[in-house]
């Protein structure tokens, strides 16, 4: 090694240093700087854009040999109106998709510190641990809100190539003018965030308690079914509204003439409920946890 | 070799850059760490030594603040690495192996290092580089980095910090013999920088060149802690002699103050002693007509005094038994 080390040292007698300090918005940007370069970013972010496509391609062909299902919300306006792809996606991507996407970074975010062994490198620095907490919760939000995002886009363009940029009928059985419906569409998108960001809350536990993605991420999943499978047995029908599952949905109440708020709302104190407690478990699991591997 | 390293550092005003105070960790019914004290002056290069499972990581683990301790204190110039991570502001280093990213490249996990350190830190980046030599490799992924890259990643992480105090665990494992005298002579630079050093190894003969003072634990325990200078005075120095009547010469060693652990090995008499009580044994032989064919000083090494304290009944040629209070301060 070189005999520059005399040159990295302060020089004698100087002033005790003031270090500027940074802060969460440092880890943040480095967390998302991170993800550019890990697969599994690219791999949550691709299912979202190429699952409308495909989904798209499956309506295509479908109305073209003349089938239709017309079992579920919107299922009869997916040829007259591209604005209802993304709507339908809503729907079905609750179920698995979405969870799964948020979880592929969320669960991911700190037990791939665990993994790589890089949570004694960054502690040692001049941050704060709840800054490097807090810096990774947004990141992991910011992803799965890029992914919803990206999944919505995806979803008007593919729809509007195949059945055009046309009014929607909302679930009141009005018509809405094609740019009302999508501004309806994104508005959509920003209500199914909120349970979403309970999904990262949930993920984000899992990651810390486990120190394990796979478990983590399988783990979000798992209970995100989880409510789904209490919300459909028999005699549980009371639970339905304060399920984390059903939140999902509440989106749908922007598609009523005039608008219905209470599920929205319903949707903000009942993810509150899950989202705020795995948080705080969380950020004092985090901030207490001795590192000892690594 | 270089000079020896001087026994004691010089001493300065202000808190000390580590001092540990009744440090224990439990783990279940496993003591870890079973009441380390310790105290790294200014200056000091500070080798913490121990057989494995000793508690030596551990032990760093909370002096950075990684570990929260089940019972004592830590301070690194005074404060205290839990309450605020504004303890570690001139502190530096890695315990165990070093860790970065894989997926980023070598430059790039110091530019992230430089911008969690805050400061000017990233400022220091390519002189880092340029001190542990990876500048060549500094855009390669450091997946692909050998062991021996990413013992010197980490010194080049750790230099970002422009530490006055360097922690450093075991940072000559798994290095070839090349790397072992590169990463030796960088600590003696930073250290002759008026870097403080503390570092954990198992290099004896390392330690026994690079350090001036040194702890050793024992089961969680510190065994011994002070100067290595003094920790070989207290060993005493053994000799072996030979006579032309070694009998005769037996009976004087034995009867003559001073000289201890007399005994007869291979056909010669072996004894411990200073240097005084040497020069009177000299004049005793003489006396007693049985005069000196061989006189021979044994040298004393770190390692041996180690593996008296870590491994034997922790007594070194009648000097403190293991366990208690170890008080070898060096002179200030």
């Amino acid at each position: 090694m070189s005999s520059g080390v005399g040159t990295l040292r302060a020089p004698a007698g100087a002033a005790p240093r003031s270090r500027s300090r940074p802060g969460v918005a440092t880890v943040y940007r480095w967390e998302l700087f991170k993800l550019r370069f890990q697969k599994r970013t690219y791999l949550g972010l691709g299912a979202a854009a190429v699952v409308p496509i495909l989904f798209v391609v499956a309506v295509h062909f479908r109305h073209h040999r003349g089938e239709g299902g017309s079992d579920f919300a919107f299922a009869s306006y997916l040829t007259k109106s591209g604005l209802v792809v993304p709507l339908v996606l809503l729907l079905f991507g609750a179920v698995w998709m979405f969870p799964l996407i948020t979880a592929l970074v969320a669960g991911d975010i700190f037990a791939s510190e665990d993994h790589n062994g890089t949570l004694k490198t960054v502690l040692t620095r001049s941050l704060e641990r709840w800054q490097i907490f807090a810096g990774k919760a947004l990141a992991a939000l910011t992803y799965a809100i890029v992914a919803i995002f990206i999944s919505g886009t995806v979803a008007v363009i593919a729809g509007c190539i195949q059945s055009g940029f046309n009014s929607v009928q909302t679930l009141s059985g009005t018509i809405v003018s094609a740019p009302k419906g999508l501004e309806l569409v994104y508005m959509s998108l920003l209500i199914y965030l909120i349970p979403i960001a309970t999904v990262v809350c949930i993920g984000v536990l899992l990651s810390t308690i486990t120190r394990n993605s796979a478990a983590a991420v399988v783990g979000t999943l798992m209970i995100s079914l989880l409510f789904q499978l209490i919300g459909i047995l028999p005699g549980l029908g009371a639970t339905v509204p304060y399920l984390l599952s059903t939140q999902f949905n509440a989106w749908q109440g922007l598609l009523r003439q005039p608008i219905d708020w209470a599920p929205v709302v319903r949707a903000a104190w009942v993810c509150a409920m899950y989202g705020i407690p795995a948080l705080v478990a969380a950020f004092l699991v985090f901030l207490r946890r001795d590192v000892a591997g690594g | 070799m270089t000079d020896a390293p001087p026994d004691a550092a010089p001493a300065s005003l202000g808190p000390a850059p580590v001092e540990v105070r009744g440090l224990v960790k439990r783990y279940g019914e496993l003591e870890a760490v079973a009441g380390v004290d310790l105290t790294v002056h200014a200056g000091d290069v500070y080798g913490y030594l121990g057989p494995n499972g000793a508690g030596k990581t551990t032990s760093l683990r909370m002096m950075l603040g990684l570990i929260r301790p089940t019972e004592g204190t830590v301070r690194l110039f005074g404060r205290d690495p839990l309450e605020s991570v504004q303890a570690l502001d001139d502190v530096a280093g890695f315990v165990e192996a070093p860790t970065f990213y894989p997926y980023l490249n070598g430059r790039r996990n110091l530019e992230l290092l430089g911008s969690f350190d805050g400061g000017d830190a990233r400022e220091r980046i390519e002189q880092a580089l340029e001190t542990v030599e990876l500048s060549d490799r500094a855009k390669d992924k450091v997946g692909g980095y050998s062991h021996g890259m990413r013992q010197r990643l980490g010194i080049a992480g750790a230099l970002l910090r422009n530490p006055k105090l360097l922690l450093l665990d075991e940072p000559a494992t798994g290095l070839d013999p090349a790397g072992m005298r590169d990463m030796r002579l960088l600590i003696r630079r930073l250290a002759e920088q008026g870097m403080t050093v503390m570092l954990s190894s198992h290099l004896l003969a390392e330690v026994e060149e690079l350090c001036n003072r040194v702890a050793i634990v024992r089961s969680g325990k510190i065994v011994y802690e002070g100067a290595i200078a003094d920790l070989k005075r207290s060993a005493g120095a053994t000799y072996w002699l030979t006579t032309t009547n070694d009998e005769r010469a037996l009976a004087v060693c034995r009867a003559q103050p001073g000289i201890e652990g007399v005994r007869t090995a291979h056909g010669r008499i072996a004894f411990t002693a200073d240097d005084a009580a040497v020069a009177e044994l000299s004049q005793a032989l003489i006396e007693a007509r049985a005069l000196i064919q061989m006189l021979t000083p044994q040298t004393v090494t770190l390692e041996d005094l180690f593996f008296s304290l870590t491994e034997g009944d922790g007594i070194v040629n009648g000097g403190r038994p293991a366990g208690e209070p170890a008080t070898l301060e060096a002179s200030r």
